[in-house]
């Protein structure tokens, strides 16, 4: 089920339409029975906004979201309330404009943002597909579909919606019941109880496994540095990755450590610095290179274990942005950004969860992708990486500001606490923690 | 047809209430556009004529002064003034007749309020309004019928255009059309009406608004009671009403009658024949000497 369909089914009915009415809607009792003649024809409603008039000849204005159960009980319930003043705010259809020239919208494109967004054609609401934000919105009249679409992916004659005429956008709402992280009243948290905020994490991501979610983890090479690579493994062979984004370094020193127990030279289980340790990275990436790639080195028996290692153990499906500094880099790393974006976009359809872990340019890029209803959890001991992503949009993001290897550890503790106290609620039970 | 004697933005008035009438020269059942109407059943155009002429006689002899519309070929119903516009002080809403039928009649009334004096405003082509049969002041609330003739958004529109408060009352009876068929604001704490042509929230309003309510029955609402001209404490209806005079002598009105039975065929009576110039007397923003007199009629 798409994120568009399960939004709709959890406000009311499949289908809405917004409506609004204006006038002495109070007194005149027009509202209750506007709200009167949706419930009694089997619709649902939810007052979006409302102002009453203060004076006495002051005019009140509601802004409505009428839900039905099928396109044809929602007219019929909008042709009653027309009569009665409530009409549909966006009486008109979106307007499209075919690109003259490839790689580039025509002046004047609709620019998206990361919510929920739909747009009229023939009198009709479609939900715009692969929501993103600084795209804009391509209608394929064969597909019958429209979707976000990245500036460089525009072809001459691409139908392009312009102005803002036949466009609507859903803004997330804030659940009325307990939210998971309710408790943390600020996107970023510093110098809250760190415990409590990573159990409810651990209980966000066990129920996100449950219910089928597939989550994302975005993360950077001090998953590797610190020593908390194998809490990391954990976590992939409990099935609580679904995809792993990360570029050259999260790889190149998780198969350093694999290969010789060192990440940057330095031996992760006693802390000393390797006699030529400096070399270690190049050497792993190296025979990497040799082997053809991460997954053939796995598949020769050349890496047997690490992070990567359970990523192709575990069908976990992982992708390596390259980045200007990066060395070698492994073969999986792909170069080309926009490509890497391209294939990006391909692997987050689908994500209910995204955990960011230690990295900041990853984090962002992603942040960037990632439509609006995909919880996001950024877990930094920089502040300004979380403050980054809210302030470039991604308002979903919760930050905790922490070492990493203490929010891992904690949080492979809380899941399998999670799991032996209550199975079903942590989803499927795996032999995750074996003692 | 005469032009003012007074500006009515100046409200220098004599103190004579002022009705605009049109003769039934031009009138007849040409069309059906509502359930009175067959045109199996014409009127009698003399009876007709006397009887207009009985009620202007009964409206000048309550102190009204009547001005005239002259009367065009083709437009038999222009005769019902009180749909021309709704009229506020110096102001006139003009109407957006819902009926192709009745669209004609617009210029002419437009004509003639605009040469009286009145600033005219035009509602957006899609709403419909129709004036003061859908619209009575009731104090400083404007009660507005919608659903049959009239539409809700006009309604809201005028509200906005004029700066008071609108209370829509949903008309569900197709024989009782306009507002000015089932309702009559008296002053602005009693009005006559006909509760089954309203629907329940109207009538729930109605209570709210209106302390003192005068329900008719149905055999007077179908001589149609409510459609009932006041002129200071003289109330003016067809004939066949005595239950609502009745209780209009208890609360000190002169009832009065006069049959209008050859407009009843058309679905009007004496209300639907006159639209007031110078505000209902229910209006609170009517001037308490009356305003907006012209001189003398010539139709």
């Amino acid at each position: 089920m798409n994120r568009a369909t399960q939004s709709r089914e959890h406000n009311g009915g499949p289908c809405f339409e917004e409506v609004e009415i204006h006038g002495h809607i109070i007194d005149s009792l027009i509202l209750p029975k506007v709200l009167d003649c949706i419930s009694a024809n089997g619709g649902t409603f939810r007052i979006a906004r409302i102002s009453i008039g203060q004076a006495r000849s002051d005019p009140s204005h509601a802004l409505i979201e009428v839900h039905a159960g099928d396109p044809a009980a929602l007219s019929r319930i909008l042709g009653q309330i027309a009569d009665h003043g409530a009409v549909p705010t966006a009486a008109a259809d979106c307007r499209l404009e075919a690109a003259d020239i490839a790689g580039a919208f025509p002046e004047g494109f609709y620019s998206t943002t990361n919510q929920p967004t739909e747009i009229r054609l023939r009198g009709n609401w479609l939900f715009v597909a692969d929501q993103e934000m600084d795209c804009g919105i391509v209608w394929d009249p064969h597909a019958g579909a429209a979707r976000c679409a990245p500036m460089n992916e525009i072809r001459p004659g691409n139908l392009v919606v312009v102005g803002h005429a036949g466009v609507r956008v859903h803004p997330e709402q804030r659940p009325h019941d307990s939210h998971a992280f309710e408790f943390m009243t600020s996107s970023v948290s510093t110098e809250k109880p760190k415990g409590v905020a990573i159990r409810e994490m651990a209980h966000d991501l066990a129920q996100n496994r449950a219910s089928g979610g597939r989550t994302l983890l975005v993360g950077g090479p001090a998953i590797v540095h610190t020593g908390s690579g194998e809490f990391l493994c954990r976590l992939i062979r409990g099935g609580y990755v679904d995809v792993l984004f990360a570029g050259n370094a999260l790889a190149t020193h998780d198969i350093e450590q694999a290969l010789f127990g060192t990440s940057l030279g330095v031996y992760l289980d006693r802390g000393g610095l390797a006699e030529a340790g400096h070399e270690h990275h190049l050497r792993a990436i190296n025979r990497i290179r040799r082997a053809g790639g991460i997954r053939a080195a796995v598949e020769q028996g050349l890496l047997t274990s690490g992070i990567f290692y359970e990523c192709v153990r575990h069908g976990v499906d992982f992708l390596l942005a390259g980045s200007i500094r990066d060395d070698g880099p492994l073969p999986e790393v792909i170069t080309d950004v926009l490509e890497a974006q391209r294939q990006m976009r391909e692997k987050i359809r689908g994500v209910t969860f995204c955990l960011m872990v230690a990295t900041t340019l990853h984090s962002i890029a992603v942040g960037n992708l990632l439509p609006s209803w995909v919880k996001v959890v950024c877990v930094d001991i920089n502040p300004s990486t979380a403050i980054k992503l809210t302030d470039r949009g991604s308002f979903q993001t919760v930050g905790l500001v922490t070492d990493v290897e203490p929010f891992l550890r904690v949080l492979v503790d809380e899941l399998a606490a999670l799991e032996t106290t209550s199975p079903v609620a942590a989803g499927q039970p795996q032999e995750v923690f074996p003692s | 047809m005469t032009n003012s004697d007074s500006d009515p933005a100046t409200g220098a008035a004599a103190a004579e209430p002022s009705i605009l009438m049109c003769p039934p020269d031009c009138y007849g059942i040409e069309y059906e556009i509502n359930p009175w109407m067959s045109r199996q059943r014409p009127c009698d155009h003399d009876l007709a004529v006397r009887q207009w002429n009985d009620l202007r006689r009964l409206l000048e002899a309550a102190g009204a002064k009547v001005e005239c519309l002259e009367p065009v070929p083709g437009l038999p119903d222009l005769i019902f003034t009180a749909n021309a516009a709704l009229v506020y002080r110096d102001q006139a809403v003009m109407a957006n007749f819902r009926h192709p039928e009745r669209r004609g009649e617009q210029p002419h009334d437009e004509h003639w309020l605009s040469g009286r004096g009145f600033r005219i405003h035009h509602l957006p082509p899609d709403c419909y309004f129709e004036g003061a049969g859908d619209a009575l002041f009731c104090g400083d609330t404007l009660l507005a019928g919608y659903r049959i003739r009239s539409d809700i958004r006009g309604h809201f529109q005028v509200g906005a255009l004029l700066g008071c408060r609108v209370i829509p009352l949903e008309l569900v009876d197709p024989y009782y059309y306009h507002l000015d068929t089932c309702f009559c604001p008296l002053d602005d704490g009693m009005a006559i009406y006909y509760p089954p042509a309203l629907d329940r929230y109207a009538r729930q309003v109605l209570s709210a608004l209106v302390p003192d309510l005068i329900a008719v029955d149905e055999q007077e609402a179908r001589r149609f009671a409510c459609n009932a001209v006041v002129v200071g404490k003289t109330v003016i209806t067809n004939s066949g009403c005595p239950g609502l005079h009745r209780q209009l002598e208890t609360r000190s009105f002169q009832p009065l009658e006069t049959p209008l039975g050859e407009f009843v065929k058309a679905g009007g009576s004496a209300k639907c024949l006159t639209l007031r110039l110078d505000g209902e007397e229910a209006a609170a923003w009517r001037m308490p000497n009356g305003r907006n007199s012209s001189g003398s009629c010539h139709c």
